[in-house]
């Protein structure tokens, strides 16, 4: 995928069974400028593959953290330089 | 304040004394130790492993001590997590909580606890002596833990 100018890079990040679902820990993106939202993302990697799908088939399960903060998933995407998914935590 | 991530095993009179070394201004500790169980649904547990964030575990248990520190009068306070494969029996988590009197450390020891299970990066996935094993969901009750504490939303 090239980068344009209506792309931006971002390092995408998975833990727990969302990494092996997906099967990758990490990936670099071109984040097109259409994708604002942490919910819009979710939909577009569930566009890009069967792995994807099925890692995002439940997306109310999902977390995700921007910048190594949590957020919502209506949260913005304008400042996310890395953006995380993971299933609920359960340290401790 | 401190707060660790290792593979190491943690040793809880090592933690005490790491925050009490020298102050004479302490009146109360409190320790808290989480432990692997060895049976988890109703089979024997071979051992757990801990995924983690690397970056945000830190992060996120400095932003949890910082909470604590807010709501009540504590002189340090330490965090150790232990990431990696782990056996039952041995150590997961251990808080330390050194404050003037009793009630703030117990209670801050409380909120760490409650605070670091439902925020903090970290994943189990255990593993039965029959092969058999996967990722620990996350309990409810852990989430109705920290709603007692009436923490904004973010």
């Amino acid at each position: 995928m090239a980068a344009g100018s209506d792309t931006r890079p971002v390092t995408l990040m998975y833990f727990a069974w969302v990494r092996e679902k997906v099967g990758v820990a990490r990936e670099e993106i071109a984040l097109p400028a259409s994708v604002a939202t942490v919910a819009d993302l979710i939909g577009w990697l569930s566009a890009r593959g069967p792995h994807y799908a099925n890692a995002f088939a439940k997306p109310d399960i999902i977390r995700a953290a921007i910048n190594q903060v949590h957020v919502k998933a209506t949260a913005s995407l304008a400042s996310a330089r890395e953006v995380a998914f993971f299933p609920p935590v359960t340290g401790g | 304040m401190t707060v660790r991530v290792q593979t190491e095993p943690f040793d809880v009179s090592a933690g005490i004394a790491a925050i009490t070394m020298g102050r004479t201004d302490i009146g109360a500790i409190v320790t808290f130790t989480g432990t692997v169980r060895g049976e988890a649904h109703g089979k024997l547990l071979a051992s757990m492993e801990l995924e983690h964030y690397p970056g945000m575990t830190e992060a996120e248990l400095v932003r949890v001590e910082a909470q604590a520190h807010t709501r009540w009068s504590l002189q340090d306070t330490l965090i150790i997590h232990r990431v990696g494969m782990l056996m039952p029996g041995e150590g997961i988590v251990l808080v330390v909580v050194a404050s003037p009197h009793r009630h703030a450390a117990f209670e801050a020891a409380s909120f760490l606890m409650d605070y670091l299970k439902t925020r903090a990066p970290f994943w189990k996935k255990e593993t039965a002596l029959d092969g058999s094993g996967g990722w620990v969901d996350a309990r409810e009750s852990d989430d109705a833990a920290l709603a007692r504490w009436n923490l904004p939303h973010s």
